[in-house]
């Protein structure tokens, strides 16, 4: 019996990690693959790989708290809306205390480093009063995560056209694009990648070596034996949905300092590009399992994809269909690798 | 030497009354076995053990001292640790894992006041644990699940056992197992009170277990205590009879009822 089971427990955890093995694997055959069929000097270019990087943070942001959350056995769908939501806010907030408009050169603005400061707090505080209506909901009234976030989705985004009267809100400080959004650290990496690998790098700590990551990990495989031992399951799913809210309003100011603008129509696909990231990670959407390595992965092979799409000059709208395949390629072997074990 | 004394326990559910001021005394060192039949009221006095439910009425006193319950954590702040029918295991997390979980052993320093995990400190004191119980797992590292149904029951037992200062408290813990799981399991019982000096209470309603293991038994009946008996002194037979309300000590429910009419 135990050699048996010896057996099976070396083919496991060999498995698990063929897995990570099996998405790295498909991530390195589309770099070769683009790399090969792309005009030398494009693809892997210095300033192409930091275009990637680029355009892969602020989901690399978002996915990394959605990391978490499914793994608690939680769900966000709102965290587009709750984006744009805050980056309406920032947006204002920042031009409120700036001052806007044609007077005002770029290097006339008043209190520029008051008004990113004010723009960034209320960013962040606007994210997190969404984590924490998200977690009255689902907590409190026992709303189901799928139904509570769904409302939060529309509610947030119709808020922020409330707010904003239906338009974007642009006329952001010049210095805030130019320095941070389009500016490089050192001037050697660009800054919403600096964001996104810090934030990343912290949440990953956190699950991996924390007892805060154990118990992220015990709720998610059984809430009630979590309760049992003491775990306080409540207080934990709030702290997580907080934390995505947080990240969300993180995000917004990235994508501000990008885009110059709090945009309202991006964002909307945001939470379903984010959990598939994470799937295709290899973290089970019922909660209990998922590592972050596989998340980074899961984030850069659609950003891959459709950055390679653009230099051959293949229609983007292939991306989508592309990464799609790649969520059943990925839950499909997960599947198989399942079946092949011990049903639980 | 009485460890536990729960006097007079009552409980009721809307209309039905699980328990019916029943007694129950376990002494130190011992594995005391509870039976009876469904509907006895097993698992409502073990939930008023473990802190899961309070009771409308009556008391419970640790070591002569009186304690009330307010939740699991005051149970286990007092030293009584329960192993859940369903064993309550995350499935996903190793054995070291769950045997700590909800008391995770952080390290020294800064790390451990910014809540870093102390994992090597869980995974070795995880084996000697299970090592002291002669449990064999395959290996420290494999998810819980992937084990077998006397594994995880082992995995469970070893977490009350390394928590447990006073009294383990197993409800029904053979009834998904297999014949040799279950032998394996009931030496593990033995073993936990011999190694550890605490007292193990054991709900089951399979006798022939009870006798093998127990040194005492407690016969529940219709909410209330029917018999108490040493297992050295009973038989399959006397047992059978108690949990049918048939033959035995009458005073108990004759002391019961006169309760009920005072």
């Amino acid at each position: 019996m135990s050699a048996l089971s010896t057996v099976r427990e070396r083919f496991f955890s060999q498995s698990r990690r063929s897995e990570d093995l099996t998405i790295g694997i498909i991530l390195l055959a589309l770099v070769v693959a683009f790399w090969i069929l792309s005009p030398p000097g494009s693809f892997l270019s210095v300033a192409n790989i930091k275009n990637i990087g680029v355009d892969a943070s602020e989901l690399m942001i978002l996915s990394a708290g959605m990391t978490l959350l499914l793994i608690a056995g939680g769900l966000d769908l709102s965290i587009g809306s709750v984006v744009i939501f805050a980056a309406v806010l920032s947006a204002k907030t920042i031009n409120a205390v700036a001052g806007t408009g044609p007077d005002t050169g770029p290097l006339a603005y008043h209190h520029l480093g008051l008004a990113i400061a004010a723009g960034v707090a209320v960013a962040i505080a606007s994210g997190v009063a969404w984590g924490l209506f998200n977690s009255f909901v689902i907590l409190r009234l026992k709303v189901p995560p799928f139904i509570a976030t769904l409302a939060a989705l529309g509610m947030a985004l119709g808020l922020a056209e409330v707010i904003s009267s239906g338009t974007n809100v642009s006329g952001l400080p010049l210095p805030l694009q130019e320095d941070f959004g389009l500016g490089e650290a050192f001037g050697i990496l660009p800054w919403p990648i600096v964001t996104a690998a810090a934030v990343t790098a912290v949440l990953w700590v956190l699950l991996s070596k924390t007892r805060f990551g154990l118990r992220t990990y015990a709720l998610g495989a059984n809430v009630e034996s979590a309760r049992r031992a003491g775990i306080r399951v409540d207080r934990h799913m709030l702290t997580l949905y907080v934390l995505m809210g947080a990240l969300a309003g993180i995000v917004s100011v990235v994508d501000i300092a990008r885009f110059g603008t709090a945009t309202l129509a991006a964002h909307s696909q945001d939470a379903l590009s984010a959990i598939s990231a994470v799937v295709i990670g290899g973290t089970s959407l019922f909660g209990g399992r998922g590592r972050m390595f596989g998340t980074v992965i899961g984030v850069l092979i659609p950003a891959v994809l459709l950055n390679g799409f653009v230099i051959l000059q293949i229609e983007s709208f292939w991306q989508n269909v592309a990464v799609g395949a790649v969520l059943i390629v990925a839950v499909y072997i997960d599947q198989l690798r399942r079946q092949a074990g011990p049903s639980t | 030497m009485t460890l536990l004394a729960a006097r007079g326990i009552r409980k009721r559910y809307g209309q039905v009354e699980a328990l019916r001021g029943v007694d129950l005394e376990v002494g130190d060192g011992e594995v005391h076995a509870l039976i009876g039949d469904n509907g006895a009221g097993k698992s409502t006095l073990v939930k008023t053990l473990s802190g899961v439910i309070s009771p409308d009425a009556g008391e419970l006193e640790l070591r002569g001292a009186k304690v009330h319950f307010h939740g699991p954590r005051d149970a286990q702040g007092a030293g009584i640790e329960t192993v859940y029918q369903d064993l309550a295991l995350a499935p996903s997390l190793d054995a070291g894992a769950n045997i700590f979980l909800g008391r995770e052993p952080l390290r020294g320093g800064v790390r451990g006041r910014l809540g870093f995990l102390d994992r090597s400190r869980m995974r070795q004191e995880a084996s000697v644990a299970l090592a002291d119980l002669g449990v064999e797992l395959p290996s420290l590292e494999a998810e819980v699940g992937t084990m077998s149904g006397g594994q995880r029951q082992a995995v469970a037992v070893a977490r009350a056992a390394v928590w447990g200062t006073a009294l383990i408290v197993m409800d029904e813990p053979t009834a998904a197992l297999g014949v040799r799981q279950t032998e394996v399991v009931l030496s593990l019982i033995r073993r936990v009170c011999e190694q550890k000096g605490v007292s193990v209470l054991l709900i089951s309603h399979n006798m022939a277990h009870v006798l093998e293991v127990a040194d005492t038994v407690t016969v529940m009946r219709l909410g209330r205590r029917a018999a108490v008996r040493r297992a050295a002194d009973t038989s399959l037979e006397e047992l059978t009879l108690l949990m049918a309300g048939l033959g035995g000590d009458a005073e108990p429910d004759a002391e019961a009822e006169a309760e009920d009419e005072r």
